[in-house]
């Protein structure tokens, strides 16, 4: 379960998290939407420890843990996963090397045993089947070259890899594009279990129509403004936010 | 046991950065030193090994390690105008010698000059290679030491008509060593010379190429790593000479500096005017690990022809963090993270090393010099 408590965060002297309250019980899928500016990237940075973001209020547990007491590795070790809007390119990193080196910190840590290069690959194709990849994906370099669907494929990958109990999918503004929605929503149902819960973070209802919310929640100025049903964001795709922001 | 012939040195022949070829290292602590004859000195106990032919020299002499038949050695007759190769020249008692006869594939050898000594001393080696017609050869090269000791090796070159000779060059020298190494290699047509150095040792080092493409089809491939830390200073300098039409040259060199480490990269290409349809390269990286390292890169073309392609590129910079922070976030620890972002860095220049023990002795260096920081 993640608890989110009054949660405030800057970026220089930029106050940009006013006091965030969430809750995500395991087994849930919950959205935040919102308007430009909202802080709707700022939180699912903050939540994965990128540097350049101060915490000046405010508690965040994930299963009882002090996430931002945390290092980055640390929280991907305890279950939290970042899916990038726009994930980096690593020219000479090969994707196999990157992806078993990440499954291997990450088994390190949760005291499991590392898999060699021989049961990791097996690992590695079941997963690429499933997501419809070409086994080729796994010689490449990491994201190098690699269109906008497959970038989106390649995260779905490491996520189904490294086994998250919280998905946070920052899809702030990439509504537009249908296929990498699909990705990301086949990725995310794919996961769907009683101990599995994911954190969709999008300008757009569209996602929703593919990844169905337990929850969801509308940021506007760095709070939650408003939460509720699946319903909830039809009836921002039909009005906006601006008559939410007057209220 | 004195050297024959052995005589102090002459350090006022030692070029001075007002020449502009020595604008960026300055041998001034170098000249400070009383170097002294080189003491018999000790082989380490686990010498470089790779299952191949040696020939070991520890302290410039011929070491019993070796399992290649000494080499005879020649007088020097110097006819170059290069400062150091003339100090060499004048002091040089030993060095390897191969002649490979026309259409012989020699494998691979490896070469190992070891230095170690109390007092400050000087190790100056002549090697001599020539490959005859259509003759091929892989010499791994290792510069390795402790102390105090200017290491000024020259290595002369001469492929003949369709050679092949890949040399394989890791300079790591005792931190507190000067380590000047100068490679002259001549290339006839249709010969390839293909070098590559890890630049990872000495306090000062300099490693000098001069490529000469003296026949059509001739081709060079200078690459190298440097990886520098603290107080470090590494030149890698290298001179293309394109005497000859349809030759080619390839550099990448790319160099990972930390602390207060300096690095140079002078890469000159001469294209004469009969050096028509010329294909030049060279791409200089540096990686900055910290805010008080330096690297100073000086490309120089001279094209005389009309009809050549000949490109040159540099840049300076840091690591991303962008990057560090997406693999992070994948649960690799940042060290980790940081170390597979350099290794990445210096794929280009790396991939280039096909020899697979050469390839794993330079993986291996890296490792260690990562670990080491």
């Amino acid at each position: 379960m993640l608890e989110i408590k009054n949660l405030h965060a800057r970026i220089g002297d930029k106050e940009i998290l006013k006091g965030v309250n969430l809750t995500v019980p395991d087994g849930e899928i919950h959205a935040i939407m919102g308007p430009n500016g909202a802080g709707k990237s700022t939180l699912s940075y903050v939540l994965s420890g990128r540097d350049g973001y101060e915490v000046t209020q405010g508690e965040v547990f994930y299963n009882s843990q002090d996430v931002l007491a945390l290092a980055p590795e640390d929280r991907a070790a305890a279950g939290i996963f970042l899916a990038f809007q726009y994930p980096v390119e690593l020219p000479g990193v090969g994707n196999a090397n990157f992806l078993r080196t990440a499954v291997n910190a990450v088994r390190r840590k949760r005291g499991e045993a590392e898999m060699d290069a021989v049961a990791f690959l097996k690992v590695a194709r079941a997963a690429i089947k499933n997501l419809s990849m070409k086994e080729d994906f796994l010689k490449r370099n990491v994201n190098v070259g690699f269109s906008g669907g497959e970038k989106k494929r390649n995260e779905m990958l490491q996520m189904a890899l490294l086994q998250p109990g919280l998905a946070i999918l920052d899809e702030t503004d990439s509504g537009l594009d249908i296929d990498a929605l699909k990705i990301v929503a086949d990725g995310v149902n794919a996961l769907r279990s009683a101990r599995f819960a994911a954190l969709v973070i999008t300008h757009y209802q569209r996602l929703l129509d593919y990844i169905v919310p337990d929850v969801v929640h509308v940021l506007v100025g760095g709070r939650i403004i408003r939460s509720g049903s699946a319903a909830l964001a039809l009836e921002l795709e039909a009005h906006g936010y601006t008559g939410l922001e007057a209220a | 046991m004195a050297i024959p012939g052995w005589k102090r040195h002459d350090m006022t022949a030692l070029p001075l950065k007002k020449l502009e070829a020595w604008r960026y290292t300055d041998l001034t602590p170098l000249a400070e030193i009383n170097f002294s004859e080189a003491g018999l000195g000790v082989a380490p106990a686990a010498l470089p090994d790779l299952g191949l032919p040696r020939a070991v020299f520890i302290n410039g002499r011929y070491s019993h390690a070796s399992t290649l038949p000494m080499p005879e050695f020649s007088p020097v007759h110097e006819t170059g105008d290069l400062p150091l190769a003339q100090i060499n020249a004048e002091s040089a008692q030993a060095g390897l010698t191969i002649d490979v006869p026309d259409g012989v594939d020699a494998g691979a050898i490896l070469l190992v000059s070891h230095a170690s000594g109390e007092a400050p001393f000087a190790v100056h080696l002549r090697h001599r290679i020539h490959l005859g017609r259509g003759a091929s050869l892989t010499i791994i090269d290792i510069a390795k030491g402790d102390g105090l000791y200017w290491h000024n090796p020259v290595m002369d070159i001469r492929l003949e008509a369709g050679a092949k000779l890949a040399h394989y060059r890791l300079q790591d020298e005792s931190r507190a060593a000067f380590g000047l190494a100068t490679i002259r290699a001549h290339i006839e047509a249709g010969a390839a010379y293909e070098h590559f150095s890890a630049i990872i040792g000495a306090r000062l080092s300099r490693t000098e190429i001069h490529a000469t493409l003296m026949g059509e089809e001739a081709a060079a491939h200078l690459n190298a790593v440097q990886l520098l830390n603290r107080e470090q200073h590494g030149d890698f300098t290298t001179v293309v000479a394109h005497r000859a039409p349809c030759c080619a040259s390839r550099q990448t060199v790319k160099s990972v500096l930390s602390g207060l480490a300096r690095g140079v990269f002078q890469g000159r290409i001469e294209v004469d005017r009969i050096a028509q349809k010329t294909d030049g390269y060279q791409m200089s990286q540096a990686l900055l690990l910290s805010e008080h390292a330096e690297m100073d890169i000086k490309p120089e073309l001279k094209i005389y022809a009309d009809d050549v392609k000949c490109s040159h590129g540099a840049t300076i910079g840091a690591l991303d963090e962008d990057q560090v922070f997406y693999l992070r976030s994948r649960g690799i620890p940042e060290a980790q993270a940081r170390a597979l972002l350099i290794r990445a860095f210096l794929d280009d220049a790396l991939s280039a090393v096909r020899h697979v023990q050469a390839r794993a002795l330079f993986e291996a260096a890296i490792d260690t010099w990562w670990v080491s920081q």
